[in-house]
């Protein structure tokens, strides 16, 4: 979301730079046209708000009405408005919510898990040089291997049950969370340990009062890239193998030609992974500012 | 001579293996500071003053000789001194009280004592009023100001400065030379200060070494016969610019028959 918003305040300024060396004679004039850009700013921000959600009402408005009038074959496409009552039966008839209930519980349990997991190994590597040499080459292996293809491995191993899905999410986060986690130790400045030694401080004061504070942001910025995955690791668990669950909910749905259902199951996944998104961002925030108070 | 010495540098050098090869750092050194004196060290750049710093803080051993405070050995025992590095290396997730406590805090005192402690001095010392203040809302001045009262505050009678005003502007300069005077003062610690600047040297200390390049030794003790409490005005008087005209003659000489191309 926020890549977009970016992108379409970069497309908005540029005209304004293009404009602004006409007017650079008089410096009266440059000082007005701050004010009018300030003012410019604020109708775009407007216009663009608008723009987005018209464009949002004519994409659904089209799609209901070409499937309406058979442009497109509502088989494939299925309809807004089929959509929204598939939706409303299965969330008062049907398993929905459960489904996502499930979903998000595996994902949120990997996530959690894999993240913690992860950000310890990466900061345990600060302790030995020649430890984290030895790790060092088998993490880039764990890295590269996908892990998603591990996903009928783990479903024997751990069952078609709950458990299998959060190992999945568990895996797809914990390894980029500890290369994230070793970078930040890697970066310390070794300055700050000198001078922590310099005031007699033991090993462990270095760790806690430097080392982890100090990777924090690195921690941090492999929160949003894991809450993804670790939602993807849901879904392909219950891709292959299981009894609920969204991703299992649209595999079904698939197997019995409901397309109006899988639509559902996509609609649903887009929003859960929106919500979850923003609530690591909320996480992040939270966490950026308690950043003073876990160092001391 | 040994009896009233506070802090003993004797016969200490520094060897360090680089490409199998050996390099000396430093030759073998002696030093000696009374109880309360202020000694600089001036010297070109690469004469071993951070390695001899390092040695007397207790973060590397010497190849040779020995460091005592008060007669007892202190090689390898990081935290007997207080120790303030070039850069302020204030953490940046504290707040500026937080850092000038830390020393305290490491040492297991008790947060409400140690700030009990830290206030007074920040008040007193020109940091009134910036305690919740993070690093990098502070001025390089204000900065090195907190980095010398968490020194401070580590209560060890010997201090050593490493170029502590090295990055700052004149004008700076010279209002926290006369800051650190002030509290040199107030505090009777035992100082070695290592500086570029000759003015500066001269300025602070009762004695001033001069060093030669690498491997670094001493080649020079001059003594500073001027009296304190020492004013800006000093820097213009005739003895002072006597001083700093011999010190610079030591300082050249020093480098006309090793001039390398650099």
């Amino acid at each position: 979301m926020d890549a977009y918003n970016q992108e379409s305040y970069c497309g908005a300024v540029r005209p304004a730079e293009r404009e602004s060396p006409k007017k650079e004679e008089d410096d009266a004039a440059r000082s007005i046209e701050t004010y009018d850009g300030e003012l410019q700013d604020k109708k775009r921000r407007r216009r663009v708000l608008a723009g987005r959600i018209l464009v949002g009402i004519f994409l659904f408005a089209g799609w209901e009405l070409f499937t309406r009038i058979g442009w497109m074959d509502p088989y494939y496409w299925s309809s807004p408005s089929e959509i929204l009552k598939t939706a409303w039966v299965q969330l008062t008839e049907g398993t929905l919510l459960r489904d996502i209930v499930y979903t998000s519980g595996s994902t949120v349990i990997g996530f959690v898990t894999g993240t913690l997991t992860g950000a310890l190994l990466g900061l345990s590597f600060w302790w030995s040089k020649t430890y984290a040499g030895i790790s060092e080459p088998f993490l880039i292996i764990l890295n590269a291997l996908p892990k998603l293809a591990l996903g009928p491995v783990l479903v024997i191993l751990f069952g078609i049950g709950f458990f299998s899905k959060a190992v999945l999410a568990f895996l797809m986060t914990v390894v980029t969370s500890a290369i994230s986690a070793y970078g930040g130790v890697k970066s310390v400045d070794p300055a700050l340990e000198t001078l922590m030694v310099s005031l007699g401080a033991k090993r462990r004061q270095v760790f806690t009062k430097v080392v982890v504070p100090w990777s924090m942001p690195w921690i941090i910025s492999s929160l949003r890239i894991n809450i993804a995955l670790a939602l993807a690791g849901s879904i392909v668990g219950e891709f292959i193998s299981s009894e609920q669950g969204v991703g299992r909910m649209i595999i079904y749905a698939g197997t019995i030609l409901d397309i109006n259902l899988v639509w559902v199951g996509v609609f649903v996944l887009s929003i859960l992974s929106m919500l979850m998104y923003w609530g690591v961002i909320l996480l992040e925030k939270w966490l950026s500012k308690r950043l003073a108070i876990i160092s001391s | 001579m040994s009896e009233s010495c506070k802090i003993e540098v004797i016969g200490v050098s520094k060897i360090f293996r680089r490409d199998g090869k050996n390099v000396a750092a430093l030759a073998e050194t002696n030093l000696a500071v009374r109880e309360g004196r202020f000694a600089s060290i001036i010297g070109p750049s690469g004469c071993g003053k951070s390695t001899l710093f390092n040695i007397i803080a207790g973060l590397m051993p010497p190849t040779t000789g020995d460091v005592t405070v008060d007669g007892q050995s202190i090689v390898c025992r990081a935290g007997t001194v207080g120790y303030m590095l070039q850069k302020d290396l204030l953490l940046p997730w504290r707040t500026i009280l937080d850092n000038i406590i830390l020393g305290l805090e490491i040492r297991g005192e008790p947060r409400a004592k140690a700030v009990e402690r830290a206030l007074p001095l920040m008040e007193k010392y020109g940091l009134k009023g910036f305690d919740s203040h993070y690093p990098n809302e502070l001025s390089g001045g204000m900065r090195q100001r907190a980095a010398l009262l968490r020194t401070l505050l580590y209560d060890r009678d010997i201090m050593l400065l490493d170029e502590p005003f090295g990055a700052l502007d004149a004008q700076t300069r010279l209002s926290m030379q006369n800051w650190l005077l002030e509290i040199w003062k107030d505090f009777g610690k035992t100082v070695l200060f290592v500086t570029h600047d000759i003015d500066e040297a001269v300025y602070l200390s009762d004695d001033v070494y001069v060093f030669s390049a690498r491997p670094g030794r001493v080649r020079a003790k001059i003594a500073v016969p001027i009296e304190r409490p020492r004013k800006p005005e000093d820097l213009t008087t005739e003895r002072f610019m006597e001083l700093k005209h011999h010190l610079l003659e030591l300082l050249s000489e020093e480098r006309d028959p090793a001039e390398e191309i650099s």
